[in-house]
């Protein structure tokens, strides 16, 4: 034994009987693993669960870098708050390692990512822990996961590939990777960008295909909303759907008109269609075609208020005018039927009255839960 | 006086004074821990460059509006990444060396858009000292210590379903004893909340109005002495208890929505009618209205006080007023647009523009620009002042500013 250990004012017993100690207590730690991660499951909303939350979290976050693919592997349908406390015990772990200049289970991070059924924000962890160390990380995993469910590691494989695309030679092999790129593509910024350099090379892309946009609407209105009563006031639209019915409308009878948007963006933009008006309603009716009966996102960008029924199921209402928009600003999920699905909206515009809140439009498209485009079918 | 709250634990009425006078040289909340933006006779250089009276400068990921706070040699930082701005990053920062001592980072459990100039990351976070609370516009409530240990974790938006403002909300937390204190005001839903800081339960919970309000709450003193917190909307200002929620008193006077009310010695400063000063008065149910000001308006930056004087921005005019009486004594004409809220230092006051243009007054009986200089980089969020240092996060950096 070193000569300064036994000189020390501790004697070696003691100093052994701590190591033992401390070895043991990292035991106990580890077996009880499972049962703090259920403990950090549990937590819900309005605090539940957070007394048994915050002690499963200090145990778990004295782990050793060993542990981080069982600690990531709890968030695997864990709820969203669950996903953020393991996140914060996951980088508590790996920051004591680095500070204390230990080595992190590459190996078996990396392992972790390849394992697609994992929760994507877990391997999307993992990933960024690896990162932290590793700089050859980036080309070694990231080129392939370009379909990947994490969409943060795909964002990643699409820069990858808008990347490698500018540097294929000749215009139709770079419109060809470009497409590639696309085909990968689910964020708004990385779709448009793609899409200048597909168009600049003489390329052609349908922006309104590769979001799915619905183009097609019947559309009546407008109804009475002032002082923003009419919101949740129902309409007979939305009581019994009948598109060859009349009804008493704001200004006087109102019919169904139909419209189909050239917009690229799949934008209704009512103040053109119904014309302007104040305190006002529009519905809006399409019919949706699946060959299959799915579950299903409803992307809806309005800047107005607005309701979205699928198949006469209401699936979000949202009261809230002017405060911006964007495509999918309001995800709503439900479930279509095989072949003919009604989608109805409601589009409620308030009394406008500072002058810069004038538009009156909405964009509606089906997606899966990534964001991919499902086109419908024609009417069988 | 300490009395016994339902949750069994004690409390000592006036904790907002006891504080602030251990605070010290910490920064602990927006504008400061007496929410006044004044740093008192803090010796903040006027002039700084790239070699010059510039510490170090650290960067920092993301996007965000927010200002830094000081708790010790640590200042803490929030940040929002990702295409959506769904990644909340809480940073600290050694305040010696800049060098970042821990991140910790999450996801966003409600709505994420905001206008394109500003943040998830608008909220400034608060301190007791021993924990920071972190607040983001898509109304996640993070608590954390200080060597970066989560202590809890809260999705508000769950909780309070259409809570949400995709404008972006701004709004900071406070902390009054063991309370934190968040308003959410939005055309979805709005609410108040007041939660446990040690388990992260909720104490209370109140409906707000349906308004889009980036004001933010700021702690003061009860009738009775209790610690209150003061709200102020397009409709009223309130003050609630803060261990129970229970509204003290309230008052129908429509506020801005933007600025943030002040505390001034026994006067509450408030964006009504261009500038309101309430006179808080022991022993009276609630305050009254000591002077009203029309030529005291503001836009975005909350009033500041000091040495009985109040600072506010009228655009991008520099106003000085008395504080007891209202009157407008000079003005100084700045140029650009201002979202970071002034502070004093010095004898100085440092008006810093969207720009990252620091324009630097000096006050007496007329006020002078004395000083110009350029951080080069977008400022947003309020500074925070540390001993003889001014901490500045812009959207690259934060920066250390002092001798």
């Amino acid at each position: 034994m070193d000569k300064r250990m036994t000189d020390h004012k501790y004697p070696t017993a003691i100093i052994l009987a701590l190591a033992l100690a401390m070895a043991s207590s990292q035991i106990l730690v580890a077996k009880d693993v499972p049962d703090h991660i259920a403990a950090i499951r549990a937590v819900g909303k309005r605090a539940k669960g957070h007394a048994a939350a915050i002690r499963a979290w200090q145990s778990l976050s004295q782990l050793p870098a060993t542990s981080l693919p069982e600690v990531l592997a709890g968030m695997d349908g864990a709820n969203d708050l669950a996903v953020n406390w393991l996140r914060s015990a996951a980088d508590t772990i790996t920051q004591r390692h680095l500070e204390a200049k230990k080595t992190l289970p590459i190996k078996q991070l990396e392992d972790f990512i390849s394992d697609t059924s994992h929760h994507p924000r877990a391997r999307r962890t993992a990933y960024e822990i690896i990162v932290l160390v590793d700089e050859g990380a980036h080309d070694r995993i990231i080129p392939g996961l370009l379909n990947d469910p994490s969409l943060e590691l795909r964002r990643d494989a699409v820069s990858h590939a808008i990347a490698q695309s500018l540097a294929v030679p000749g215009t139709a092999a770079a419109i060809e990777s470009f497409r590639h790129a696309l085909r990968g593509a689910r964020d708004l910024d990385q779709i448009e960008a793609i899409t200048k350099h597909i168009r600049d090379r003489g390329g052609e892309v349908n922006l309104q295909e590769q979001f799915g946009f619905l183009l097609d609407w019947s559309l009546v209105g407008p109804f009475d909303n002032s002082e923003r009563r009419g919101f949740d006031q129902a309409y007979p639209p939305e009581v019994e759907l009948d598109l060859t019915h009349t009804y008493k409308g704001k200004d006087g009878d109102v019919s169904w008109r139909t419209h189909t948007t050239e917009d690229e963006y799949g934008t209704v933009d009512l103040n053109v269609v119904m014309g302007k008006h104040k305190g006002a309603i529009c519905y809006a009716h399409t019919i949706f075609y699946s060959a299959d009966k799915r579950s299903v996102e409803l992307r809806l960008g309005c800047i107005n208020g607005n309701k979205v029924w699928l198949n006469g199921k209401l699936l979000t209402s949202n009261h809230v005018y002017h405060a911006s928009t964007s495509i999918d600003q309001y995800i709503a999920k439900g479930e279509i039927k095989k072949g003919r699905n009604e989608i109805l909206l409601k589009v409620a515009q308030n009394e406008q009255t500072e002058d810069w809140a004038q538009r009156w439009q909405f964009q509606l498209r089906v997606c899966d839960q990534y964001g991919t485009a499902i086109r419908g079918g024609e009417r069988p | 006086m300490t009395y016994k709250t339902a949750g069994g634990f004690c409390v000592l009425a006036g904790a907002l004074v006891f504080t602030v006078s251990l605070a010290g040289e910490d920064w602990r909340q927006f504008r400061g821990s007496n929410s006044n933006s004044s740093a008192g006779d803090s010796r903040i250089p006027l002039e700084w460059s790239e070699n010059n009276n510039v510490a170090w400068r650290t960067p920092i990921p993301g996007k965000g509006a927010s200002g830094p706070i000081v708790v010790g040699h640590r200042i803490f930082v929030t940040r929002s990444g990702g295409i959506k701005q769904n990644r909340l990053y809480v940073l600290c920062v050694d305040a010696r060396t800049g060098r970042q001592l821990w991140r910790r980072d999450f996801w966003a459990t409600g709505r994420t858009y905001t206008h394109p100039s500003s943040s998830v990351a608008a909220p400034t976070p608060a301190s007791d000292g021993k924990r920071v609370v972190a607040f983001f516009s898509s109304n996640d409530l993070v608590c954390l210590d200080l060597e970066g240990n989560l202590l809890w974790y809260r999705g508000l938006a769950l909780d309070f379903d259409k809570a949400g403002n995709d404008v972006g909300m701004s709004s900071s937390p406070t902390i009054a004893g063991n309370v934190v204190v968040v308003q959410a005001e939005n055309q979805g839903n709005s609410f108040a909340t007041g939660i446990d800081i040690r388990t992260g339960e909720q104490l209370w919970e109140t409906t707000r109005g349906g308004r889009a309000n980036w004001a933010s709450p700021i702690v003061i003193e009860g009738p009775s002495g209790q610690p209150a917190v003061l709200m102020q909307s397009p409709t009223g200002v309130t003050a609630y208890e803060a261990e129970t929620g229970k509204i003290l008193w309230e008052m129908d006077l429509a506020c801005g929505t933007i600025p943030s009310p002040t505390l001034a010695g026994d006067l509450i400063l408030l964006n009504s009618n261009g500038l309101t000063a309430l006179r808080v008065t022991k022993g009276k149910a609630k305050p009254e209205i000591a002077w009203t000001s029309n030529r005291l308006g503001m836009n975005g930056a909350s009033p500041v006080v000091h040495e009985g004087k109040v600072y506010v921005l009228s655009g991008s005019i520099a106003k000085c007023a008395d504080l007891e009486t209202g009157e407008l004594e000079w003005q100084v004409r700045l140029t650009g647009r201002f979202w970071a809220s002034p502070i004093v230092a010095g004898g100085h006051v440092y008006f810093i523009n969207q720009d990252g243009e620091a324009q630097i007054v000096s006050i007496g009986t007329t006020g002078t620009l004395v000083a110009e200089n350029a951080f080069g980089e977008v400022v947003q969020g309020t500074p925070a002042v540390s001993g003889d240092a001014m901490f500045v996060c812009t959207d690259k950096h934060i920066w250390k500013i002092t001798e």
